[in-house]
């Protein structure tokens, strides 16, 4: 019997599992997927926002705030890329300088620190490459970029490292009330919890009406991206909004941690599980990213990609209890990734004020480490590779990933069972060749490390076999 | 310690520039080669038709390869595999990287690249649909099936007719998958005319002219392709979708000369190749480090890629025993009508004469292609064909050179 059972290991189930880890509790992560933050959580803009947008009084500006806060101080304890580099909401016209107005009053009711509106000429001189249709902008100077599938990894990482389990491949599908607490049938077997936090994202709603009547419905809102080439990364140095409209905060250009350019996203109704980009939606993308930046490359693309957001009937996080000690964590779209750790906060004190026996570990080990080679001095290169030559082989020639990399992420906490698992680990494969040249050499280092045939590696999900059978004359293995 | 020469890739191009430099005399050459042996890109060309102009044979790509492989043990060139270089200064420092020796910085008082090209992907021409398993590049299906001797798939749509697409279509067929259609959105097929004959045409592959991919289904791994008709605008006209059920689609739609530490190194580059600007001798803007292959502009014919990198490999020679030769003298190089880019883009006044080699921006029957010094015809050279997919080449000879009275010479083709 768990004390706690999280449904869902994206970025609000890895949040929520890595601060219940500090405790002395018996948690298990429940995910349908075969690995964890393959959901909305590895296909967003992955901002850090500043926390001006939400409406005063609202959860979502409360934790926003909180969240982008703690944000810093997890990211820089456990590794994961973040950079402060502010924002800028610009306006195009009169009436939207009025709305960048607001905004900056709205940000400073939330208690967002630093927020101004700057005028042509320093807004000019800070983006170059902005468009002369400028008027003025918000700056938001504690708006930040993370890696946001590597921040939900991290977090989940160190939970397991700290005695949380995860099960993988395990869709849930029935729950049922029993004497001590919840029963949820998996995939992979019956998991018997006392308290439940529900972080199904778009499927939040499906669990919620397993145990409950239905009180919210997600409504699930694609949206799609362009992520460009590095030699585009230096376009623009803020996440730069545009105003923001009913279905969000519109179509942002920014750069990414990793050095590239990501252009988007549009807000259209779609399907809870399907990520196709569409034609209609990139074309759109492309028309509102170039009244920001008129100058953007978009030959330079190297891909692009849609995330589901989990909008939803109502119009804040829902955090509320479904029934007895059975949290909802839903409808968590935008600035759910901003929010993360404070919501994870604040479903964690509910759980306690419900009874959730929290008692601290006496020895936890808050951190997380990993190599990453290209950032290294030349003599720590050196160092590194005399103690495991492997790390001399480079093997993602376009992103300077090495071998060693790739073993270092197939021996994590919570190793990968696909090539993109690797890819969200050890940061190979998402360059400019997009895998074309380290594939193959990725797919026989995992063979031969799981000693597995070729044909067994995966692309990504359950299903997604990349090879079919040997050729007539080959095989190597 | 310092080298005469340090040529960066293995390839056919690498291979034949190190050879020629020390056949005109350096003695202290190295090749960084990021692979585990030389051969570059040849060693997954399985097909023959290599070599035909060079050594009047028909070889297939590891067998020429192999023939360069041979010569170069005849000589003391070093070779260094399995080690990437990072980074390339201007001042001829590289940057590299294996297990064995670390990170080391080398020196060379001559460089060559000759780091070859890419593949564009799926990215780069935005396909719209989902992203499962099955779409690979034929390069990438190529080192699969004939390297590591796994097959990519059992029903199977390329996108492209340039070479790689053609010779994979093949390839996938014979190893006994279905291959349902070669989708091209040009009007006319990107590659040579004898890889459509015994690619597609000897194995009954319909070829979709004016084309393209407009939707990929399938959840983990591909399920199906819609195609549709595009206009001359290049963008599909609605009602002429067809439906194929697949598992597999092998990308062929370009090549990208591979020119990371090209730019690190801060040189010239020309938008029109993606390739460094190079002189007749195929020195870039950068005193000493001269560049050869599919990463100054990308070839069809390896046999064009050894000549061309012969001459990169004896300048590089001469540049090291006798100096640099004046730069500042010279004639440029445009692109007329019909004409996409040339190669060189710059040639000395000195020279005694020069190659040069281009490609036609559409196919031309029975068209001539001039040259002309400033505004007075230089030459005529009177083609029967001239297509996008097959590279042209022309020769200035002595006597051509003394009559050149200006600055700059333009390629165009002039139809009948």
């Amino acid at each position: 019997m768990y004390d706690v059972a999280i449904i869902g290991s994206g970025i609000i189930g890895s949040a929520c599992a890595y601060r219940l880890s500090r405790f002395k509790l018996k948690t298990v992560v429940i995910e349908k997927n075969n690995d964890v933050c393959c959901g909305t959580t590895k296909a967003n803009s992955a901002i850090i926002h500043a926390g001006y947008d939400p409406e005063p009084h609202t959860l979502m500006a409360k934790l926003n705030v909180e969240g982008s806060a703690m944000a810093k101080e997890i990211c820089e304890t456990l590794d994961v890329p973040f950079n402060q580099i502010g924002s800028l909401v610009v306006a195009f016209s009169e009436e939207e300088a009025q709305t960048v107005k607001a905004l900056c009053e709205r940000g400073i009711a939330n208690g967002v620190p630093g927020v101004r509106v700057i005028e042509r000429d320093e807004l000019k001189a800070l983006e170059p490459n902005l468009s002369d249709e400028a008027v003025c902008a918000l700056l938001a100077p504690s708006a930040a970029i993370v890696n946001p599938w590597e921040y939900g990894l991290a977090m989940a990482e160190t939970a397991v490292r700290n005695g949380t389990e995860i099960m993988l491949e395990a869709e849930v599908s029935s729950i049922e009330k029993t004497d001590s607490g919840w029963k949820i049938h998996t995939a992979k077997g019956d998991v018997a919890a006392k308290y439940v936090i529900n972080a199904a994202g778009v499927h939040s709603d499906d669990i919620h009406n397993m145990v409950a009547d239905e009180t919210f419905k997600i409504i699930p809102s694609a949206g799609e991206y362009y992520l460009l080439d590095k030699s585009e990364g230096t376009r623009v140095s803020h996440v730069v909004f545009q105003c923001p409209n009913k279905d969000g905060k519109g179509v942002l250009v920014s750069p990414t941690v990793h050095g590239n350019l990501i252009v988007g996203p549009n807000a259209i109704g779609s399907e809870k599980d399907d990520t196709a980009t569409k034609t209609a939606s990139l074309d759109f993308v492309r028309e509102k990213a170039v009244k920001s930046v008129p100058s953007i490359a978009f030959r330079e693309n190297i891909r692009n990609f849609t995330g589901v957001r989990a909008a939803s009937t109502i119009d804040d996080f829902i955090i509320e209890f479904a029934a007895e000690n059975f949290l909802d964590v839903a409808g968590i779209k935008s600035p759910g990734l901003s929010a993360a750790p404070a919501i994870a906060k604040m479903a964690e004190e509910m759980l306690i004020e419900n009874g959730l026996k929290a008692e601290e570990k006496d020895s936890y080990i808050d951190k997380r480490t990993h190599i990453v080679f290209k950032h290294l001095s030349a003599p720590v290169k050196n160092q590194v590779i005399y103690q495991n030559p492997a790390y001399g082989r480079v093997i993602c020639r376009c992103e300077t990933i090495t071998e060693g990399e790739i073993l270092q992420a197939l021996n994590s906490p919570i190793p990968p069972v696909s090539l993109d698992g690797i890819k969200r680990r050890a940061g190979s494969g998402m360059g400019r060749c997009q895998g074309g040249f380290c594939g193959p050499k990725i797919l026989e280092i995992m063979a031969k490390f799981k000693n597995t045939d070729y044909e067994n590696i995966l692309q990504d999900n359950t299903g997604s076999y990349i090879l079919t059978a040997p050729t007539k004359n080959g095989g190597k293995n | 310690m310092c080298y005469d020469l340090i040529v960066i890739g293995g390839g056919p191009a690498g291979l034949a520039a190190a050879l020629s430099a020390y056949e005109n005399g350096l003695r202290n050459i190295l090749i960084i080669e990021r692979d585990k042996e030389l051969g570059g890109i040849l060693n997954q060309c399985i097909h023959n038709g290599f070599g035909l102009h060079y050594f009047k044979e028909e070889l297939t790509g590891p067998e020429y390869a192999g023939k360069f492989i041979k010569m170069l043990g005849d000589t003391n060139v070093k070779v260094m595999t399995d080690t990437m270089v990072l980074e390339l200064t201007k001042d001829k420092k590289v940057h590299c990287v294996n297990t064995a020796d670390g990170y080391q910085i080398l020196n060379g008082k001559s460089i060559v690249l000759a780091m070859g090209c890419r593949e564009r992907t799926r990215g780069a021409i935005s396909i719209p649909g989902t992203r499962p398993a099955g779409i690979l590049t034929a390069g990438a299906a190529q080192r699969y099936v004939n390297i590591e001797g796994h097959m990519v798939g059992k029903k199977v749509v390329i996108l492209g007719s340039g070479d790689i697409g053609l010779i994979m279509a093949r390839r996938m067929t014979l190893e006994g998958a279905k291959v349902l259609a070669c989708v091209e959105l040009m009007p006319y097929s990107g590659g040579l005319q004898r890889n459509i004959v015994q690619c597609l045409h000897d194995f009954d592959i319909p070829l979709y002219l004016s084309h393209t991919i407009i939707d990929i289904e399938g959840k983990n791994r591909v399920e199906g392709v819609t195609i549709a008709e595009v206009g001359a605008d290049r963008k599909p006209i609605a009602g002429t979708e067809i439906h194929f059920d697949c598992d597999t689609i092998l990308l062929s739609v370009g090549l990208i000369p591979e020119n990371e530490l090209t730019k690190t190194a801060d040189i010239e580059m020309d938008g029109r190749t993606n390739g460094s600007v190079v002189y007749e001798n195929m020195e870039t803007s950068v005193d000493g480090i001269f560049a050869c292959g599919n990463v100054v502009h990308v070839h069809d014919l390896v046999d064009f890629v050894t000549a061309e990198s012969q001459k990169a490999g004896k300048a590089a020679a001469d540049y090291v025993l006798n100096g640099e030769k004046e730069k500042s003298d010279y004639i440029s190089l445009a692109n007329g009508s019909g004409v996409g880019y040339t190669v060189p883009q710059k040639i000395r006044k000195s020279a005694d004469e020069a190659e040069i080699f281009f490609r036609v921006r559409q196919i031309f029957k029975n068209s001539a292609i001039v040259v002309m010094d400033g505004e007075t015809r230089l030459a005529k050279f009177n083609r029967e064909h001239l297509a996008p997919g097959e590279m042209e080449k022309i020769k200035i000879p002595n006597a051509l050179m003394k009559k050149i009275t200006s600055d700059k010479l333009t390629v165009l083709i002039e139809e009948a």
